[in-house]
């Protein structure tokens, strides 16, 4: 992989959230809103709960990483659908950049677009709510890592999807993380699941972040099998994704697709 | 690597795309020497862009081959753009990115050394200065097209591939154009691929023409001389005649 093509993917974003600052809008404000609707609801549940559960923790740190997961694969989407969008397709590639350069760039783009949804999450629910994620201490990182992999898998695999299935597929990528939320068990633990929905959510490493997650946050000791489980999933995850994308763009290559993607619906 | 191979700038050998059963291109060959401004006509399609577009490799043949240089393009996909460029007019560039910002996001694509400099020269080039700060999405068709020329010229390709490049340009935009990418092709031996429905441009600029019909090669030559090689009174004229007959059989192409 060469520098320069990865940074011309860069350079396009940052001159399109330069050029257009409402582009920056969705990297921090519904972030922002969730953060303040579990905020207060955490805030009344450890007003009426007298169990002594910090629900600020589990409800607001659990959001906040869940959000976080969805932001990076929505930026590495909506990065992906500038291209669509603009029918940008045929110049890139009929380029000598190559498709590791271009999902690289991609990838880098949604994490960097990510961060700052971050920091705008820490900078409200840190002083605002109180909300400690200290008491996570140095799983916040394994946790961290986890949920940036799988956000780029599903990120790869969304734009494979719209590649494969047309720009009018793309409502079809959007409620992904809202599917997948129930079965990655983000508010309660896995036990709480029907057997068969345990089944899925052990294929998705975030389900491993949330139990360790309440696990530290209860005083469990932290199980290090199941969090090298969760990052070796993720890896594993993003090599799949990876190669779905190849193979899509392949087929669009070899059937024509490609050099004609504009059309509203393609089969 | 042959001598010969090497000494062209680009050879296409026995190519073929089917769709199902249509053949889109059916057993094309033919080259663009360096320096060589090569014409490929025909109607509406005959497998033009088709052809382009597996030249870019952004459309895998059924069949054939395609060396840009001395690099299989299959093989070497990036390696053989990277010396390789082309504007079309259905391939418009971002409009959401000034000019000066889409010509810097495809010369780092292209790794083009020494970047600001030569973006400079083709804005001069190409009269652009004054919209370098102006967004692609608000510029008339013919400003946009002197932009997709201006990148298409930004890695100083061997082989230019050309579709259509001045069917919006007014009459003075067009000659400018013609004369630009004729002293591109003289001075740097720059093989250049180009296609056009406007007859007198072709005669213009061409140094030779190849006649496509059906996917098919039905003639090739000098575009000067073709018309009167077989009864027509002008290049527009024969291009009619060949359009508007049937499919000759292989054996019984006018080449």
């Amino acid at each position: 992989m060469r520098v320069e093509p990865i940074a011309a993917i860069l350079l396009r974003q940052w001159y399109l959230l330069r050029g257009s600052p409402v582009r920056a809008l969705p990297m921090f404000a519904w972030v922002g809103i969730d953060i303040v609707l579990w905020g207060f609801i955490s805030r009344f549940l450890n007003s009426v709960s007298a169990a002594g559960i910090n629900f600020t923790a589990m409800f607001l740190g659990a959001v906040l990483l869940w959000d976080l997961c969805g932001r990076v694969m929505q930026g590495l989407t909506t990065a992906f659908l500038e291209d669509v969008w603009s029918r940008n397709f045929l110049n890139l590639f009929a380029s000598p950049l190559r498709i590791s350069e271009y999902v690289t760039g991609l990838v880098i783009a949604s994490i960097a677009t990510s961060m700052v949804g971050l920091a705008v999450m820490l900078a409200l629910a840190v002083p605002v709510f109180g909300l400690s994620f200290l008491a996570l201490g140095l799983h916040l990182l394994l946790f961290l890592l986890v949920l940036y992999g799988f956000g780029v898998a599903l990120g790869i695999l969304a734009s494979a999807m719209v590649l494969r299935f047309g720009p009018a597929s793309e409502w079809l990528v959007w409620p992904i993380p809202a599917l997948l939320s129930p079965f990655c068990a983000v508010f309660y633990p896995l036990t709480v699941l029907p057997a068969w929905m345990r089944g899925v959510a052990y294929l998705l490493p975030p389900s491993y972040v949330f139990e360790g997650m309440r696990a530290v946050l209860q005083g469990r000791p932290f199980a290090l099998l199941p969090a090298l489980c969760a990052l070796t999933l993720a890896a594993l995850e993003i090599a799949l994704a990876g190669y779905y994308f190849v193979r899509v763009y392949r087929r669009a290559v070899r059937t024509g697709l490609l050099a004609r993607y504009s059309a509203e619906t393609v089969s | 690597m042959t001598e010969s191979a090497a000494a062209v700038a680009l050879r296409v050998r026995d190519l073929r795309k089917n769709y199902g059963k249509v053949q889109a291109v059916d057993g094309v060959s033919f080259e663009v020497g360096p320096g060589e401004i090569v014409g490929l006509l025909g109607p509406n399609g005959a497998g033009k862009t088709t052809i382009i577009n597996t030249i870019l490799a952004v459309l895998t043949p059924s069949s054939g081959s395609i060396r840009i240089g001395n690099i299989d393009v299959s093989r070497q996909r990036s390696l053989a753009l990277a010396r390789t460029n082309f504007a079309a007019v259905y391939a418009t560039l971002p409009g959401n990115l000034t000019v000066v910002q889409n010509l810097r996001f495809f010369g780092l694509i292209y790794r083009v050394r020494a970047l600001s400099h030569r973006i400079e020269e083709l804005l001069r080039q190409f009269t652009l200065d004054a919209l370098r700060d102006t967004k692609c999405g608000v510029l008339s068709s013919g400003e946009l097209t002197r932009v997709a020329l201006a990148k298409a010229l930004l890695n100083r390709p061997r082989l230019l591939l050309l579709d259509e490049p001045t069917a919006s340009l007014d009459p003075a935009a067009a000659r400018a154009t013609r004369s630009a990418i004729r002293a591109r092709a003289r001075d740097t031996d720059c093989g250049v691929l180009w296609t056009s429905h406007n007859m007198y441009e072709v005669e213009e600029v061409c140094d030779r023409v190849l006649f496509l019909s059906h996917g098919r090669i039905l003639l090739a030559g000098d575009p000067r001389a073709l018309p009167g090689e077989h009864g027509a009174r002008n290049l527009e004229e024969l291009f009619i005649q060949l359009a508007s007959e049937p499919l000759a059989h292989p054996s019984e192409q006018l080449t």
